[in-house]
């Protein structure tokens, strides 16, 4: 599975954030393993600490499992003047996790983000690769009931 | 085969997040089911601006501008303006002033003078057809055919753009630097990683009017002799990445990138870079760090990544604002170019306008404009007819304008006489409802949390800054708090090794500098004037108003409202947790915050 990720790169260091984003998206908890690690390493040719120093200095990858969808609700000025918290509250209450946690069906993750880039439309959160702005807690209850119809 | 009427449907993010795929997809369905699809086109577009009114659809030829249009409205989209020829009167914008059916008469866009967004919402992106037929890759074609490398960096001098990424360094003598400096082989960068909260109109501009980014990169690696670009996008923006990969594939298919450009011997290849979420990796040389597939940490400057850039060879690194500005500026000359903005700020700025104002959205305005056109004439004026108190300009390193510079002209230096930067252009209006000590505690909490960790001013600086803020939110903080904010502010901005530390004080010293009564309340009095501050505010009930229905003892919930049915209820500010819930339900505004 990892092995046929790691083929479609060349095995060079400038690939290794492809590489990490490649591997993160096929797993099936949406996270690097230990032994995702010590694979990519293997195949880049540097140390499995290199890998594990480079994978963790960004917020985007996890070593630790996560759910089958990622939530991240945006917290930027703009989304939070407009509400923004009521948003973030509603998703804890409704999920019943706390930032940073996924929910015991291992159907979602909670996490936050410093801006979207879509303040236009706030408050705003992203589902996986889904934006979603105008935000209203009420909204985000149908949004997730939704994601749960849907598995 | 020539259409009667053309149907731009606005898929920039904004619109995208409120439904406009799902718009687009019913206008195609329908326009099939009336047998309009031969003589009508639908078109999806870039981002048009007003975030705030999406999804919107625009028809030509009258050019009928429709606002919040849901899947109901295309039905009568269709039947009422395609087919019969009467423009929808109810889904056009409406002022005091009339019933406003095109663009143009739109006051949000009155103001605007585009040329970077020139072709933002009005091509389609994945089309490289139609970016050539908006005068696309001509520029280059002159620049290799007529120019020599040193024409093109003196016509980007003489044009006196400066770096849109917010520092504003001349980008011509950029040019010049990476040109004149040795080694081999040189590479032209794009910095996309744009992480400032507040801040979108990079992806707006990668969004709608990805070839001209292209175009810009090409001309610059022309000028500067390199082959190979890399473009580095924020992982956070997947629908820029998608029509930017769309726009370098059609780009090589016809010529344009790759070897032999055009057949003149110039050759050019990019490569996209994907970033993973850290805001630092938009300080130039943590960027290149990452784009060799390190952890994103900056180093110190100098050498500069002019002459020392990626694995050690000259680089040169522009902003993607700053890239689809050089296009024009080769087409209508730098003279042209210069006769937006002022003397020393030339051209358009293109600012991303959130917050507590009534239109948000993307707006590009010559620079030298006030920030009272921006807000009053552009925004709207204030959510609610509210009253303004402060715009929030250049994000996490800028700081704040007040009522005071309402008349102050937008450029580099006045903004920086005021304590703050233009920066990446995002700007957060604040109204009377914002409290600053807040807002400077989530910048700084922001710039902490971002902070790499490498140098010792920015990461326990920041850390012990924003421990202070906490103790001044909480109603724990000290008269001299606030001079130890300003001491340590000034010791972070000077001997931090990079941009976010040397700027993460500035939203703190600029609210200090203009808000110190503020700050003061909290600290004298303990109160919140913006009544923001959780700790320092208690919810009442006014007995005089309380009609005892006991909606907010029933939503209590910590069940700390008590009171009889019909007679007056009594909050308890010892069980309180101050959730608001109370003031929501109230049918008669007996609930106030004090």
């Amino acid at each position: 599975m990892v092995k046929d990720v790691l083929s479609k790169f060349e095995p060079r260091r400038e690939n290794l954030l492809d590489i990490l984003h490649a591997v993160q998206e096929t797993s099936p908890n949406n996270s690097l393993s230990s032994e995702d690690i010590e694979m990519i390493a293997k195949y880049v040719g540097i140390t499995p600490a290199e890998v594990y120093g480079t994978a963790t200095f960004y917020t985007m990858f996890s070593v630790k499992p996560r759910g089958k969808h990622v939530i991240r609700v945006c917290v930027s000025p703009a989304c939070h003047l407009l509400g923004g918290e009521s948003i973030l509250e509603a998703l804890k209450e409704e999920l019943g996790v706390d930032v940073g946690d996924t929910t015991k069906d291992g159907l979602f993750t909670l996490e936050i983000s410093s801006c979207l880039g879509i303040c236009g439309v706030a408050p705003a959160m992203m589902i996986d690769e889904i934006a979603y702005g105008n935000l209203t807690p009420a909204r985000v209850r149908d949004i997730i009931n939704e994601y749960r119809r849907g598995g | 085969m020539i259409q009667r009427a053309h149907v731009l449907v606005c898929m920039g993010a904004g619109c995208v997040s409120a439904g406009s795929e799902l718009v687009k997809k019913r206008l195609e369905e329908k326009i099939k089911e009336k047998e309009l699809d031969v003589e009508v086109r639908i078109i999806g577009t870039g981002c048009m601006g007003p975030c705030e009114r999406g999804p919107i659809v625009l028809v030509y030829p009258e050019g009928a501008f429709y606002q919040k249009v849901g899947l109901s409205d295309v039905d009568l989209i269709v039947e009422e303006h395609l087919l019969k020829g009467r423009v929808v009167k109810e889904l056009l914008a409406k002022d005091e002033a009339a019933v406003r059916v095109s663009k143009e008469e739109i006051p949000f866009f009155a103001k605007q003078e585009k040329i970077v967004l020139a072709n933002c919402g009005v091509i389609d992106p994945e089309n490289i057809e139609e970016y050539i037929a908006a005068n696309g890759y001509e520029a280059l074609a002159r620049v290799l055919e007529r120019m020599t490398p040193d024409e093109v960096i003196s016509m980007m001098e003489k044009s006196n753009l400066r770096g849109r990424g917010g520092a504003g360094f001349p980008t011509g003598l950029k040019w010049r630097f990476v040109r004149s400096a040795k080694g081999e082989p040189k590479y032209v960068v794009c910095n996309g990683d744009e992480g400032d909260p507040g801040a979108f109109m990079d992806r707006a501009i990668l969004e709608g009017d990805p070839h001209a980014v292209l175009e810009g990169m090409l001309i610059a690696a022309y000028a500067v002799g390199s082959k190979q670009g890399y473009i580095y996008v924020r992982a956070e923006y997947p629908l820029a990445i998608k029509r930017l990969q769309i726009a370098m594939e059609q780009a090589r298919k016809y010529g344009f990138l790759g070897k032999n450009i055009l057949d003149t011997g110039f050759s050019f290849d990019v490569e996209l870079r994907i970033g993973a979420g850290a805001f630092v990796c938009g300080e130039e040389t943590a960027l290149l760090a990452s784009i060799e597939g390190r952890r994103g940490m900056p180093r110190s400057k100098p050498p500069f990544p002019a002459t020392h850039g990626l694995w050690g060879k000259p680089t040169l690194i522009n902003n993607v604002e700053t890239y689809a500005n050089v296009r024009h500026i080769i087409l209508n000359g730098p003279e042209w170019f210069r006769s937006f903005g002022t003397d020393s700020s030339s051209g358009t700025k293109v600012f991303a306008l959130s917050g507590k104002v009534k239109n948000t959205g993307l707006i590009e305005v010559p620079m030298g404009i006030t920030l009272r056109e921006v807000v009053f004439d552009i925004g709207g004026g204030i959510i609610n007819d509210g009253k303004f108190k402060a715009a929030q300009i250049g994000g996490p390193s800028g700081g704040c304008l007040t009522e005071r510079h309402l008349d102050l002209p937008l450029t580099y230096e006045s903004v920086k006489e005021a304590g703050a930067i233009v920066g990446s252009g995002g700007l957060i209006i604040l109204d009377e409802n914002t409290c600053m000590v807040e807002l400077a505690r989530y910048f700084l909490e922001f710039c902490q949390l971002e902070s790499c960790g490498k140098c010792i001013p920015c990461r326990v600086g920041t850390k012990r800054m924003l421990e202070i803020l906490e103790r001044i939110t909480q109603g724990a903080g000290k008269m001299e708090d606030i001079n130890e904010l300003e001491r340590l502010g000034n010791w972070v901005q000077q001997a931090s090794l990079c941009g976010l530390g040397q700027t993460a004080p500035n939203p703190v010293l600029s609210t200090v500098r203009y808000f110190r009564e503020e700050y003061e309340a909290h600290v004298i009095q303990k109160k919140c004037p913006a009544k923001v501050c959780v700790s320092l505010i208690k919810y009442l009930i006014l007995v005089e108003k309380c009609i005892g229905c006991g909606r907010c003892a029933k939503v209590c919930p910590v069940k700390a409202i008590s009171g009889a049915i019909r007679k007056p209820h009594f909050i308890n500010s010892e069980i309180c947790v101050k959730c608001g819930e109370c003031k929501k339900v109230c049918p008669v505004n007996a609930v106030i915050i004090d």
